[in-house]
């Protein structure tokens, strides 16, 4: 946007009224409890960006057996592919993370062995249970976006690839993999987006993410408004960062 | 066409439920939307029963209020308070100094001491020298929490749930290595057969500043005439022997 | 297994109540959002500077932060707006069921997306279609009854259908706000009894149901808007 668009009249106005809201909200609300959850903030709003990039990688990586298995797998790949994704994108995050969370931890006390392997000292945390359900839930997203791409790709290219006698891996690292990838870009940064906005899920498996920091201010302060607008803030500043950074990287892959 | 069925439908649901909500003179009392035996707990019928739903249907008769508990989530209960969607709390909520800076409390009407619970083949006493290292769970928004914080922070991690339940069920999971609560809830959970892993390990060193004097009903600042309401209601239980009466169907000594 | 039997002591009439109010929340918040996205939507096309800017706000801001977020927002926001409102009408407190929160909670972030999906779907409409129906001088309401909404709804089937699926799954988060949907009514019933998996997994199949269901209902109502329209598939999103 060019400065000139910013200073058309109603543009002026409007961020003059916007400029009197964060004025009124600095001196009419509560904020003298910012200096002591600083700290606190920090560590969590790491820990988000810290859950967001693991759960999208790993979920990307494990879309792509998925969309392939359901493009052109047989049927014993394809059929499980699509009952996982069919599955997750059916049902609520928030039940998907309690079943893995309360369900497994529910078991574990029936099965003595696991307490005493080396496991179990992650198997105690609550991130991994967040991780996990995160990028399964990403994964069955993506992997249903990734079987579009797959199918999408130009067959004709396929058909020379074969005729030059490229090998199968070959053949799909150089040419399969990239066109499908280079398809999906643009819906990438919104599924980002859409993960980043089911980060704040976990917090009710006592993981310590940026949400869960306002909660915390919510109830040792009992106030509502002040730690919710000012996490409001936080995710509009993430998922702007996000959408630059993708719209970069976009720009930097040639396109056809 | 169906757009215009779905906005009659909204519409009349929205009306609807404003006009059965209106409806004056009753009193919502709010609990926790959590079983927390022997206090409060659901069955699968519905209905709500314990110690403190019986003492609210005490206090309510004594006093002749239309009374209609109101479950709501509780580290969310006192800004439902302020905002109107419950009229008072009876969920087992500590009358404290922090509190009291936000809402006004009736006189107490239960006052137990808060316990350090752990599993039985752990050598662990109620203080922090002897939790250093360990995990304690916590349930958000309580006065444990405020404790933890104050007492165990430097020595062990304390991890926060929305309910104790959660916690409890962590503690038999393994996923901690202690709780803190309310030593009546807590005698209840490891007499049952879930709780039969841990045992009660005693009592914490009291800090009336933090843990508070005894159990009130809270409303909201400025309604006197509820609290005096409530304040005579529970002298009336205390001083005609439905409160002993009550006390004696779920707890052998007093709890008052 | 006869912990999810229909009648007490069984909770499987707990879940199905859940479900119903789920439903209940999910459909409203549904209609709510068409309308507003049928303004948003219109005001974002033919609107003014001033609308279009505040519409774009409304859209990005609800699109970018967690709906968890929003809703304790909007909650809260929206319960002390009535009660400020009803005290100045000298009514007193205002009690607000936990289902028209709902309601108004998701209809508001629905709103936003549905506004991108129709008008993506308007935009979609030739543009003779509508100017033709002008020239003949038909009022812009008729116009947009009798030609924009049946034209575009072949291309907002598929981006319905999916918000509506979002309307489903997005009322399990008003379990963190206590109420009592199919989402918080399983966790009660798993928590009494200490069978988290089969509660868990049958509320899975619940949601499974209602997703599979709606599906089959998107498909016929996608062809019926398309008769006479060579086919094509949109792609999917959450």
């Amino acid at each position: 946007m060019t400065l000139r668009a910013l200073l058309q009249p109603h543009r002026i106005v409007m961020m003059a009224l916007f400029a009197i809201f964060v004025i009124w909200c600095a001196l009419s609300l509560r904020w003298d409890w910012i200096p002591q959850y600083a700290p606190l903030a920090l560590e969590g709003l790491w820990r988000t960006i810290w859950i967001l990039i693991v759960t999208c990688i790993l979920g990307f990586l494990l879309a792509i057996p998925l969309g392939l298995a359901q493009a052109i797998g047989p049927w014993y790949l394809a059929a499980p592919a699509r009952v996982f994704c069919t599955v997750i994108r059916g049902t609520p995050l928030l039940l998907q993370i309690w079943l893995l969370y309360y369900g497994l931890g529910s078991l574990f006390p029936q099965i003595p062995w696991i307490r005493g392997s080396d496991l179990w000292p992650y198997l105690r945390q609550a991130w991994p249970y967040a991780v996990l359900a995160l990028t399964l839930s990403y994964a069955g997203y993506e992997g249903e976006v990734m079987r579009g791409a797959f199918s999408s790709v130009n067959k004709g290219q396929l058909e020379a690839a074969n005729s030059f006698g490229m090998p199968r891996f070959t053949m799909f690292r150089r040419i399969w993999l990239p066109q499908a990838i280079r398809s999906v870009l643009p819906t990438l940064g919104g599924e980002t987006i859409l993960q980043l906005k089911a980060t704040p899920l976990v917090a009710t498996i006592t993981v310590v993410e940026i949400y869960a920091v306002s909660s915390r201010v919510r109830s040792d302060m009992l106030i509502v408004y002040e730690p919710l607008l000012l996490l409001a803030l936080f995710y509009l500043i993430i998922a702007g960062v996000i959408t630059l950074l993708f719209r970069k990287f976009e720009n930097s892959v040639p396109s056809r | 066409m169906t757009l215009k069925t779905i906005i009659k439908a909204t519409v009349t649901a929205a009306v609807l439920g404003a006009a059965a909500a209106a409806s004056a003179e009753e009193v919502k009392i709010g609990i926790a939307a959590e079983p927390y035996p022997p206090f409060a707990s659901v069955d699968s019928a519905g209905n709500w029963n314990g110690w403190e739903v019986d003492v609210i249907n005490a206090v309510c008769a004594a006093e002749k209020m239309d009374c209609v508990i109101t479950p709501v989530a509780w580290d969310g209960i006192i800004p439902s308070l302020t905002s109107g969607t419950v009229d008072a709390i009876m969920a087992s909520m500590s009358i404290t100094e922090e509190r009291m800076k936000t809402i006004d409390f009736s006189d107490p009407y239960y006052n137990t001491p808060a316990v350090i619970v752990a599993d039985k083949s752990m050598d662990i006493e109620p203080t922090p020298e002897s939790l250093a290292g360990k995990i304690i769970g916590i349930q958000a928004s309580t006065i444990h929490q405020a404790y933890a914080n104050e007492h165990f922070k430097d020595a062990a991690e304390i991890r926060v749930y929305q309910t104790q339940d959660e916690a409890n069920q962590d503690l038999v999971a393994g996923r901690i290595d202690a709780t803190q609560a309310d030593s009546i809830a807590m005698a209840d959970f490891v007499n049952s057969d879930n709780g039969a892993c841990c045992e009660i390990k005693g009592a914490v060193e009291d800090d009336p500043a933090i843990l508070g004097k005894g159990v009130g009903a809270g409303v909201r600042k400025g309604e006197d005439a509820l609290r005096e309401k409530l304040n005579s209601g529970i002298k009336k239980i205390l001083d005609d022997g439905t409160h002993a009466e009550i006390t004696s169907k779920y707890f052998t000594t007093s709890i008052y | 297994m006869e912990l999810l039997s229909l009648s007490p002591p069984g909770w499987g009439g707990n879940l199905l109540r859940g479900l119903v109010n789920s439903l209940q929340i999910a459909f409203g918040a549904f209609g709510l959002g068409l309308v507003i996205g049928l303004f948003g939507a219109y005001g974002k096309l033919y609107g003014g500077v001033v609308i279009r800017d505040l519409l774009g706000i409304y859209t990005t801001v609800i699109r970018a932060v967690p709906e968890l977020v929003l809703i304790l927002i909007l909650y809260y926001v929206g319960t002390d707006l009535i009660n400020k409102a009803a005290e100045a009408m000298g009514y007193g407190r205002v009690e607000i069921s936990g289902v028209v929160a709902g309601i108004w909670v998701l209809g508001i972030v629905q709103g936003a997306y549905s506004t991108e999906v129709l008008r993506g779907a308007i935009q979609a409409v030739p543009k003779g279609q509508m100017e033709a129906a002008r020239a003949y001088g038909m009022p812009a309401l008729l116009v947009m009854r009798r030609v924009t909404i049946p034209a575009m709804m072949s291309f907002a089937v598929p981006g319905l259908a999916n918000l509506w699926l979002i309307a489903t799954k997005d009322t399990a988060l008003l379990a963190i706000v206590g109420f009592s949907e199919l989402t918080l009514e399983t966790k009660q019933a798993a928590a009494s009894t200490r069978a988290y998996f089969t509660f868990f997994l049958a509320a899975g199949a619940l949601y499974l149901i209602v997703t599979l269901l709606s599906g089959v209902v998107f498909g016929r109502i996608e062809k019926w808007a398309r008769r006479g329209q060579p086919s094509l598939r949109a792609g999917q999103s959450r």
